[in-house]
């Protein structure tokens, strides 16, 4: 009686293993989150997301000028407001947005805490290009 | 914006860099600040045309800076400006102090836009007029070396939305000290225009500043006859609403390329800019056909509504609203009367 149904009981269990293993997948690599700069300002200018949760970050500059998105507390925010890089692009964290670019970046929050992401051109952060990332 | 014709008010709000411009803040040009110094502007109107002089000055530092400016219209000339126009209109508000001493030679500048109308170089200046939407004018901006402010994107489109010509003009400063331009001297452009009415931008002034940090300029008008102005908040200060003395007619006529002025005279308005950049979100609509100006060429309005004449009467909205009090009263009178009755 089991015998007739061997076949496509084992592809049943199958299907459903990949199933779990996609979503698996899936959960580990996070939501991917759009944001956009227009008239340079983010959009959205607040974020919360877990802590140890992988968030893909696909950035549409729709500006006609550059801008940044650089990730992290205060420090890294004040240090790059002093700082003399001309481009970003090594770092998950730091990456340079040309006019007019899509650009995407993964990171990965490890800990709780309050982050910003700012842009640091000349004049763009004063200006009020940041938003502020909650992770819980 | 194409009914509007004036001109008027330039503003620096473009730094160009030689190279390639840093990612972080704190520099500007890297070859060290360049300053620009408060810069003057007439905005004249007559036989349709409007005539636009501003002066750029060169105030030291090196590399090179530049500005866009906004324009009603295609200029049918751009032209160096006479010598002393700007001058003499300031002695003209200004308490006498001493004697005139003679008019410093100014130099002007062009400015450029994503279609490149027209191109000239007049003194040390590039100027370019460009015609195309703020993106446009944007890209042109950045691929010519210039490092816009972050609030560049959404000024442009500001203005892009009512009129797609700009002016971009380029100061290169070694020039300047190639010819031997000092601290200080100016150069004036004169651009014609044919336009409806007269129209100055306001809004770019503020461009690049903070927003509590002050925008101060001069704005003299010269029509026909006395003009109806829309002054939306007390940052803009009608000085002077008068019939152009004499001694100033004559004297701005004698000047280079300013024999358009009629020789029979012309009104001369006179305002000051004193405003936080954050508060000056307008531009200065005029009218000189008899009209209230419009409030979408002070940029208070959008073509997507349509445009509200500014009205010294009543507000439509409060008479209604008095009428609808009055017919409910009356209906209230009304049945009350009518219980009371049966």
């Amino acid at each position: 009686m089991l015998g007739r149904y061997r076949l496509p009981l084992t592809l049943a269990l199958a299907g459903l293993l990949v199933i779990a293993w996609a979503v698996m997948v899936l959960a580990a690599s996070g939501p991917t989150v759009p944001v956009d700069i227009k008239y340079s300002r983010f959009e959205p200018d607040e974020f919360r997301f877990k802590a140890g949760q992988e968030v893909t970050f696909v950035i549409f500059n729709d500006d006609p000028i550059d801008h940044e998105f650089i990730l992290g507390d205060q420090a890294v925010q004040d240090g790059h407001e002093l700082g003399t890089e001309a481009h970003h692009g090594s770092i998950p964290t730091e990456v340079s947005v040309p006019a007019g670019a899509t650009v995407e970046t993964t990171i990965t929050f490890d800990r709780p805490g309050e982050l910003i992401i700012g842009c640091h051109l000349p004049g763009h952060y004063a200006y009020g290009m940041k938003a502020i990332v909650t992770v819980r | 914006m194409r009914r509007l014709l004036i001109v008027p008010l330039v503003l620096v709000f473009l730094i160009t860099s030689a190279g390639a411009a840093m990612a972080c803040a704190g520099v500007f040009s890297p070859n060290g600040n360049v300053n620009l110094l408060r810069t003057s502007t007439l905005a004249g109107y007559a036989d349709g045309i409007e005539h636009y002089v501003t002066s750029f000055t060169f105030s030291g530092g090196g590399g090179e800076f530049g500005s866009v400016v906004p324009l009603p219209g295609v200029p049918t000339t751009v032209e160096r400006g006479g010598d002393w126009t700007l001058q003499r209109l300031n002695r003209e508000v200004t308490p006498v102090r001493e004697a005139f001493a003679g008019a410093n030679l100014a130099t002007a500048a062009r400015a450029d836009s994503a279609e490149v109308l027209l191109e000239t170089t007049i003194d040390a200046l590039d100027i370019t007029i460009l015609k195309g939407g703020g993106d446009e004018v944007g890209t042109w901006a950045k691929d010519n070396g210039f490092l816009l402010a972050p609030d560049a994107p959404e000024v442009l489109d500001f203005y892009a939305e009512r009129s797609p010509i700009f002016m971009a003009a380029k100061f290169n400063a070694a020039a300047a000290e190639e010819r031997g331009q000092a601290i200080g001297e100016g150069t004036p452009i004169h651009l014609s225009i044919p336009t409806d009415n007269p129209w100055v931008p306001l809004r770019i002034l503020g461009l690049g500043k903070q927003e509590i940090e002050r925008v101060e300029a001069d704005v003299f008008l010269l029509t026909e006859k006395e003009p109806e102005l829309l002054i939306p908040s007390d940052g803009l200060i009608l000085e002077r609403s008068e019939q152009g003395s004499d001694g100033l007619i004559a004297d701005l006529r004698a000047d280079k390329g300013m024999e358009w002025i009629p020789e029979d005279g012309m009104w001369l308005s006179y305002l000051r800019v004193d405003s936080a950049a954050g508060d000056l979100t307008y531009d200065l609509a005029v009218d000189v056909q008899g009209e209230a100006p419009s409030t979408i060429d002070a940029g208070l309005a959008s073509f997507d509504a349509p445009a509200t004449p500014v009205d010294d009467g009543l507000p439509v909205a409060l008479l209604a609203g008095v009428a609808v009090l009055v017919a409910g009263l009356g209906i209230t009178a009304g049945r009350w009367s009518l219980r009371r009755a049966g």
